[in-house]
């Protein structure tokens, strides 16, 4: 448990202020409100929704933390949090994937200036979707969204650039890594809320238990744990029905119409619940879409996409390696597959590396080609 | 990168009851190979869960070889129709991850079988140190 | 978990080891390594000193893990499992680190940094192991035998006088294998009826035998010691109790078919038995052939039985035996020559296997002994071929071992009952056993023809005048440097012994292994021949390997030696590093059920989890690498245990990274 806690102190010592505490709703009078910083670094936005469908838990959170910094939702400026003293932030939810310079500068700054750090969301907590990228690198992303595509005009071929000279001063851009990381790849983590997004339920029981902690001395469980979800897998929470699994085929969603009562995977349908945390309550499932994954590895797994692979895999029913090949031929990409969500968290973590120089250098070189 | 220069080293699954015997035949037999290969034995090729192979090359393996029992001969019945088929899926990933297919070998090796297993040995170290290091430490560190 | 302490033996295993290793480098390397508190070395750590030398480490430095770097685990585990147990340490605290099979004596460079490595993985994966129990189960004191030829009396006859009960099983109507099929064994030219009918006789009386004959193992479950088994009785429409063996239903059915017992050289009748000294003496109704089952007409047998033992409406029976040991002694088949074409079986008269000769030679063959060609009259010459499909890269690569005995024993039949010329056509002439090189001078002498070549073929295609009518083998004769043709009237093949058609059946029934050649694996090629690796069960007799009579006698007896050491010992251990299920982590996804070969896993629809026995539990770990949730641990081969060693085994390799 993280030390120096102005505000969240042990149950024995607030057992006797509590009463007296409790109408006031930030918790003492004589101390201002603890700050809380949001941020989204390569995010869809989709965390930021998770928070605010707290629809009017939202005051709760309003009245018990000053927010220092929500880009999505209030205009605090970077100087202002750069201007905080360290770990004056109490609490910052972290959301989204590390992927330029940008993102990395603010999550070493929040790193150092926040008590307790939360990756909030698969794309902080794993590298999320944005984690695929991990299958290219600049130079072909680049290729890609600023020459190749059909419909772009760019005549001169250019390249945005980590700096750019005009009349009226230097204009910057951040640098474009080649690998996409999650968050703990940048910055130590204090918890993990799983999720794409985290579910509006998870996510309410997660807020009031930090209010709690705030406001009642509550305890935070173990430093590194995830949060918001549970311990077991999201067949667990799958209301379906299961049986011995022989997989003959390999289907995509669109392939079949699903028994809705039956496990997805007993139909052939790729679905990742097996290897995935539970506590979102298996809704993809529910709606006779397979599980992809968001809640990332199992509590001890190391790896996700090695053991829902071989979850899978085991149960091809099938001795002959040319009828396995064209059973697994119903998976045509096994990273998406099987790392949808966890590719920078996985083991190998990216596709090899062409060994190119990464520097600001190359990039303007590239470009003037 | 360097090729033909550096020592691969490769890491060995090998089914205690076929692949683990036949290589120790050939070390009874005096056999010869080189010492690319590092072996660890497990008791059947179906115990061999995906992440330990991808674990090896993220910890630096320049090769991985999967040694079990011919189809048929398991000695626990059908254990090596499990790694057959975990096997097919796990060498197309790795090509997805841009592994090439020649590091990552699944051979099947009765207990009879030493002087097989040397010539995999040679064969594969060969194969291996013409494509050069790996070094997937390389491939994760930020520049 | 208690903090390691780890104790690291180097063995030098004379200059096994020594000679290619640094062992003074590796002992340094290995004290350095994390939990390590001792490295020490020995000239040979499996003596009774060094095994001293480890138990006194144990003590003196309290160690609670120990590595021992020496040969294969398979070599000496159990000896260094126990020298620790004899200190009071766990035997599942021990880990070996081979650097001999797999190090010293393979390699001529990098065998010290190898062993360095493969010791840093063992210390690794000793860092991490835990204490286990093995398991006590009683075991049910009576022994299955499959297969009634010569090695299933054999062993049946050791066990039932040792006071243990049998069940005996056998496939034909009658007991007696193929060794009843022969008519003389080499080298000694007995009668084989004559030495093996006592036996049978002894079988079929015995108080603690009981004999199923016509009747074939179904299903087997259980483990060691403690196995079910079904046997399916089949019908043979004859109530055994009422038969008295008159014969007479057999004089009076009209209906004939190829007889099995002759190799389809005679025929039999639908009511048969095989041989008139079948045991039991109770015919069959063969269903194909009798005329009854068809049409429902003749039924002169039941007209004429003075029993009334004929049951036209007896029906398949199974039953459920329970016992301690299983002992297979199925025997083999011949190989079919008819795909080596050039030698002409099938498609050439008087061209025989020599199982079929076999029969013509026998008295109560189809032609009562008399060696005769297709159209009656006797053999001129004889040639008798070697190796057909043995030592043949075609088809088996193996020596059928018992070939060039018996046709040095057709060589002297003929000469006994004809004038015929004999040639032996062989590649070598093994003549390895008791009395064996004796007989071949014996033949020698007796004015039998040895041509050393491998026959091109056999044909009826003649060249020249004396070869009119006969068939020619045509052979090079190596010794003399050129191609030979040989006129003769009849062809005797060698063909291979090959394992039994149903043996794949047989062996997924009872889980064994089969080797390259396909006979049923034993445990170890030298030092556990009768067993299998499926324990409780023992494979005897040619179902192992190709060999004669006195071995498969000798081998029969070691098999039941075995299994009564089994029942008798009246309980056996179970291994200890079998799979769990964690109830807390499992979510009843059931990704496991269907992956257990010995269906050791079921559901536990209450609990929605899955549980695994650890008495059917062989410990193969397919469920560990395919539960997708970690929820199942291999004990003694977990993931952090085998992970440990990956990263001990590359830690030389990858440089320490930069934390984050």
């Amino acid at each position: 448990m993280p030390s120096l806690w102005p505000w969240a102190r042990r149950k024995a010592e607030t057992k006797a202020e509590t009463k007296a505490e409790s109408e006031k709703t930030s918790g003492r009078p004589s101390m201002a409100k603890p700050k809380m910083a949001l941020y989204w670094a390569a995010s869809c936005g989709g965390c930021e929704i998770a928070v605010v469908r707290l629809y009017e838990k939202i005051l709760d959170v309003a009245n018990t933390f000053e927010i220092v910094l929500w880009p999505c939702v209030m205009d605090f400026k970077y100087k202002d949090v750069e201007a905080l003293p360290e770990k004056s932030i109490l609490l910052t939810l972290f959301n989204g994937a590390i992927r330029n310079s940008e993102q990395e500068h603010m999550a070493r700054m929040l790193r150092e200036k926040s008590q307790v750090l939360v990756a909030f969301g698969a794309c902080a907590h794993l590298g999320g979707i944005p984690g695929l990228g991990n299958v290219t690198n600049r130079r072909e992303v680049f290729e890609s969204s600023y020459r190749e595509t059909p419909s772009t005009v760019n005549e001169e071929g250019t390249y945005p650039q980590l700096s750019h000279q005009m009349p009226e001063g230097e204009l910057t851009l951040p640098e474009f890594y080649d690998t996409v990381r999650a968050l703990n790849q940048v910055v130590p983590v204090d918890y993990y809320m799983p999720g794409c997004p985290p579910t509006k339920e998870q996510t309410e029981k997660v807020v009031q238990l930090l209010v709690q902690v705030v406001t009642e001395g509550a305890e935070l469980p173990p430093a590194g744990s995830v949060i918001g979800a549970s311990e077991k897998t999201v067949c667990d929470d799958c209301p379906r029905t299961r049986e011995e699994k022989s997989i003959k085929a390999i289907y995509r969603p669109y392939q079949i119409i699903p028994d809705p009562e039956k496990c997805l995977l007993d139909q052939g349908i790729l679905c990742a619940g097996p290897a995935t945390r539970g506590g979102c309550e298996a809704p993809c499932p529910q709606v006779n879409m397979p599980c992809i994954g968001c809640y990332g590895p199992a509590p001890g797994v190391v790896d996700q996409g090695a053991k829902l692979l071989s979850a899978v895999t085991s149960n091809i029913d099938s001795r002959d390696p040319e009828e396995i090949e064209r059973i697994l031929s119903g998976i045509p990409d096994a990273i998406a597959a099987f790392y949808m969500f966890g590719l920078p968290v996985s083991l190998l973590r990216r596709r090899k590396l062409e060994r190119e120089a990464a520097t600001a250098e190359a990039v303007t070189a590239e470009a003037a080609q | 990168m360097v090729s033909g220069n550096h020592e691969p080293t490769i890491i060995g699954f090998l089914c205690n009851w076929c692949a683990y015997q036949g290589a120790d035949l050939a070390g009874t037999s005096r056999m010869q190979y080189p010492a690319n290969v590092r072996p660890v034995r497990v008791m059947c090729t179906g115990r061999i869960d995906p992440t330990f192979i991808l674990k090896a090359f993220a910890e630096g393996a320049d090769g991985v070889l999967v040694g079990g029992c011919h189809p048929g001969d398991c000695h626990y019945l059908e254990g090596n129709y499990k790694t057959i088929r975990r096997i097919t899926m796990v060498r197309r990933m790795l090509e997805q991850f841009g592994i090439e297919p020649e590091r990552f070998r699944l051979e099947w090796v009765s207990a009879s079988e030493g002087a097989r297993w040397a010539k995999i040995c040679k064969e594969m170290t060969e194969q291996v140190k013409a494509l050069g290091p790996l070094q997937w430490w390389e491939n994760v560190r930020e520049a | 978990m208690e903090e390691p302490r780890i104790g690291v033996f180097i063995c030098h295993c004379g200059t096994n080891i020594a000679g290619t290793v640094d062992i003074d480098e590796v002992r340094e390397f290995a004290s350095g390594l994390s939990g390590v508190v001792a490295a020490l070395d020995y000239k040979f750590t499996c003596s009774e000193p060094g095994q001293l030398q480890i138990k006194e480490t144990v003590e003196k430095e309290r160690l609670n893990r120990v590595v021992v770097a020496a040969c294969s685990p398979r070599m000496h585990e159990i000896t260094f499992r126990k020298a620790v147990a004899e200190v009071g340490l766990n035997p599942y605290l021990l880990q070996i680190a081979n650097i001999r099979e797999q190090c010293s004596w393979v390699h001529k460079d990098g065998n010290t940094e190898k062993a360095k490595a493969l010791i840093h993985a063992a210390v690794q994966r000793a860092n991490l192991l835990e204490a286990l129990e093995r398991r006590e189960v009683p075991v049910t004191p009576s022994v299955l035998i499959i297969g009634a030829g010569i090695a299933g009396i054999q062993a049946a006859l050791n066990i039932a006088d040792s006071n243990h009960k049998v069940y005996l099983v056998e496939r034909e109507p009658s007991i007696g294998g193929r060794m009843i099929q022969l008519d003389k064994t080499f080298p000694t030219l007995d009668c084989s009826s004559c030495i093996l009918t006592p036996k049978m006789a002894a079988v079929g009386s015995h108080p603690n035998i009981e004999l199923m004959t016509y009747s074939e193992l179904e299903e087997v479950s259980g483990y060691i010691g403690n196995f079910k088994v079904k046997v399916k009785k089949k019908p043979r429409y004859i109530d055994a109790e009422l038969c008295n063996g008159c014969g007479i239903c057999i004089e009076k059915c009209p209906w004939k078919a190829d007889s099995e017992f002759d190799m389809g050289l005679g025929k039999r009748k639908a009511v048969y038995t095989p041989f008139p000294q079948a045991v039991p003496n109770v015919p069959v109704i063969d269903r194909e052939t009798c005329v009854y089952f068809e049409k429902g007409t003749c039924k002169a047998c039941e007209k004429f039985c003075p029993t009334g033992a004929i049951a036209w409406d007896q029906e398949e029976e199974t039953v459920e035996l329970e016992v301690g040991a299983i002992i297979v002694a199925t025997g083999y088949d011949l190989f079919d020559p008819s795909p080596l074409t050039q030698y002409g079986y099938g498609r050439l008269d008087n061209v025989l296997t020599s199982l079929e000769f076999e029969r013509m030679c026998s008295a109560t063959g189809p032609t009562g002994g008399e060696l005769v060609l297709k159209d009656g009259s006797p053999p001129q010459s004889v040639a008798i071929i070697h190796c057909v499909a043995s030592r043949d890269k075609n088809y088996c690569e193996y020596c059928s071992r018992v070939c060039c005995m018996y046709a040095l024993k057709y060589s002297h039949l003929i000469g006994e009952k004809t004038d015929a010329d004999v040639y032996q056509l062989y590649i070598d002439m093994r003549c390895y056993g008791k009395g064996f090189e004796e007989f071949y001078q014996r033949l020698s002498d007796e004015g039998v023809n040895f041509i050393r070549g491998k026959v091109a073929q056999v044909t009826d295609q003649a060249v020249s005048d004396e070869e009119k009518g006969k068939l020619v083998v045509v052979t090079e004769d190596t010794l003399l440097g050129r191609m030979v043709r040989i006129p003769a009237d009849m062809v005797i093949l060698c063909p291979a012994m090959v394992p039994r058609a149903d043996a794949d059946e047989m062996a997924k029934r009872l889980l064994l292994s089969r080797g390259a050649d396909g006979f049923f694996l034993e445990k170890h090629p030298k030092l556990e021949p009768v067993a299998t690796v499926t324990d409780g069960v023992f494979v005897v007799g040619c179902a192992q390997g190709p060999k004669d009579v006195p071995d498969t006698v000798a081998q029969a007896s070691a098999g039941a030696a075995e299994a009564l050491s089994l029942i008798d010992r009246g309980k056996v251990e179970i291994e200890a590093a079998t799979a769990v299920v964690d109830e807390e982590l499992c979510s009843g996804c059931k990704v496991c059920l269907a992956l257990c070969p010995y269906n050791a896993i079921t559901f536990d629809e209450e609990k929605t989890v899955a549980e695994i026995s650890d008495i059917l539990c062989k410990g193969c770990g397919v469920c560990v690498a395919a539960c997708p949730a970690a929820a199942i641990t291999g004990r003694h081969f977990t993931d952090k245990q085998i992970v440990a060693e990956i990263e001990g085994l590359l830690a030389d390799v990858k440089p320490p990274l930069v934390a984050v």
